[in-house]
């Protein structure tokens, strides 16, 4: 309700297309511009960046988890996960910052301190449990009939666990993917810490950028004035920020619910 | 006896972890028959059934010792590659497990991993026509499998299995999912099989097994009571409880 009356006056003041398609966020600099867009790169860029590290090592890990691992090798590595999706994130934004960042200078020179590619990557880490553990769940809800009728056909393991496992358990995965997506879009914290708080619209993975939560951050800890447009600009972010996971999460639950009807 | 026998199971005893589940069981199976497997609920002959192409490498614990031979292949031989074994003794399960893909798609998986050779659509009709499904499902080979009833599932199993042309075909309770009719139409089915394959049955109906079978084993707590020809473990049982089982006094 906030939320919508605030980014309602927001509006008000600042025309819709401007907010949605200006290329320049300064709303506390003069001249003041309002474009969200930087904010929505930045964020996409974080996004892609993690799932290009979790959802790999996610989905690699879970077919190795399900299919493969003894069970004393599982009894070892599903508590390592955990311990991963237990850490604060504050400390995943310290780790990219004191070790990422470094160790992404000494490859690529032109590193900024902070920048996208690090905390992507530690944003990466940190959903990789849950996508892990998610997907995991999905090959594991993919009847043994299937993998024994399989076998009995003369499939090797690996053809069973592409050929079968993986496809069947494809719509759970997909739910993961996204949920984990929408986790990767709220998280604040790391980013803030790691991306630095220049809303540029950019691809650069190595330059700094700020996404729509650092921006919430960085406003709300400042002394900007209730009731001011400035204010509203927090708003009006997070009514994006909201949509777009709210979206994100009634896709997962409608990919979620195609999932449930794939074997009866 | 002319008939010659395709797979020899000599002395099989195995484990799950310390119970032992089948006993010293000596058997052979009979080309181009079918040879039911007969016995009380935990008897031991679905996984007598299953160590016959190494689906019990699967179940944690479970152990073998004796051998099992089909033709010059020793199934428990280290060096015996298990896809091997089971590209020639197919197999059908209790429940039918038909893969979540078109019906055409089911047929075609197992040839095509294994890299068959041959004209595709031939084989999937073929396989289709020798299960008698080909009628029903002709028009609408893309659909899913799983829009069959249960009856066309399993004899799209049985399809999926015969596509593969293998030698033996075990069936482990093929229709206890089913009703009367499609049990029928399988049994029907059954006959005409044993023409091109050998099958290996197991069934807790005792009807179904004095209906279709040639050969008859009864297990009791993992131990082979009595083998012989169906007719004379019916009507004739040299043992005292395959004549007390078979007349339904318990089991």
């Amino acid at each position: 309700m906030v939320l919508a009356v605030e980014t309602y006056s927001f509006l008000q003041t600042v025309p819709l297309t401007d907010f949605l398609f200006g290329t320049q966020w300064t709303p506390l600099l003069v001249p003041k511009s309002y474009g969200v867009l930087p904010l929505l790169a930045g964020t996409f860029m974080i996004v892609v960046g993690a799932s290009l590290v979790a959802i790999p090592i996610g989905v690699a890990s879970a077919l190795f988890l399900s299919e493969y691992a003894s069970d004393r090798a599982k009894r070892t590595l599903k508590p390592i996960l955990e311990v991963l999706a237990g850490i604060p994130t504050v400390v995943y934004g310290f780790f990219a910052l004191t070790y990422v960042t470094p160790l992404l200078k000494t490859v690529f020179p032109e590193t900024q301190v902070f920048n996208a590619a690090s905390a992507a990557i530690v944003v990466g880490i940190m959903i990789l449990p849950m996508v892990a553990s998610l997907c995991d769940d999905a090959f594991r809800a993919v009847p043994n009939s299937l993998r024994e009728g399989a076998y009995s056909l003369g499939a090797t393991s690996f053809e069973v666990t592409t050929r079968v496992v993986f496809p069947a358990g494809l719509s759970g995965v997909l739910a993961a993917f996204v949920l984990a997506i929408s986790r990767a879009i709220g998280e604040t914290m790391a980013v803030t810490l790691a991306a630095g708080a220049t809303p540029n619209l950019t691809l650069n993975p190595l330059e700094s950028i700020q996404t729509m939560t650092a921006y919430i951050v960085q406003v709300s800890l400042g002394d900007t004035p209730a009731g001011t447009l400035a204010y509203q600009t927090l708003f009006a972010v997070a009514a994006v920020l909201f949509l777009i996971t709210l979206g994100l999460n009634v896709l997962a639950n409608y990919v979620l619910n195609r999932f449930r009807e794939v074997y009866e | 006896m002319e008939n010659r026998v395709i797979l020899d199971i000599d002395d099989v005893c195995i484990r799950y972890g310390e119970d032992l589940a089948v006993r010293n069981v000596t058997l052979p199976i009979y080309e181009n028959q079918i040879t039911a497997i007969i016995g009380p609920s935990g008897c031991g002959k679905s996984t007598l059934l299953r160590s016959l192409n190494r689906m019990n490498d699967f179940i944690h614990g479970c152990s073998h010792t004796g051998g099992i031979a089909l033709g010059d292949m020793d199934i428990y031989d280290p060096a015996t590659d298990p896809v091997e074994i089971r590209l020639r003794i197919g197999m059908v399960f209790q429940r039918p497990n038909p893969f979540p893909k078109s019906i055409y798609r089911n047929i075609a998986w197992g040839p095509t991993i294994n890299e068959l050779k041959g004209d595709m659509d031939a084989r999937v009709e073929n396989a289709l026509r020798r299960a008698a499904l080909w009628d029903e499902v002709k028009d609408r080979l893309s659909d899913s499998a799983l829009n069959l009833s249960g009856g066309q599932q399993q004899r799209l199993c049985i399809a999926r299995a015969l596509a593969m042309e293998p030698e033996v075909i075990l069936m482990d309770e093929p229709c206890s999912a089913l009703d009367p009719v499609s049990t029928a139409r399988i049994e029907d089915l059954l006959f005409e099989l044993k023409e091109n394959f050998t099958i290996v049955i197991v069934t807790h109906n005792m009807q179904q097994a004095a209906r279709v079978s040639q050969y008859t084993a009864f297990l009791e707590t993992g131990k082979l009571i009595e083998f012989g020809e169906t007719e004379d473990v019916f009507t004739n049982p040299k043992n005292e409880r395959t004549e007390e089982y078979v007349t339904g006094r318990f089991g």
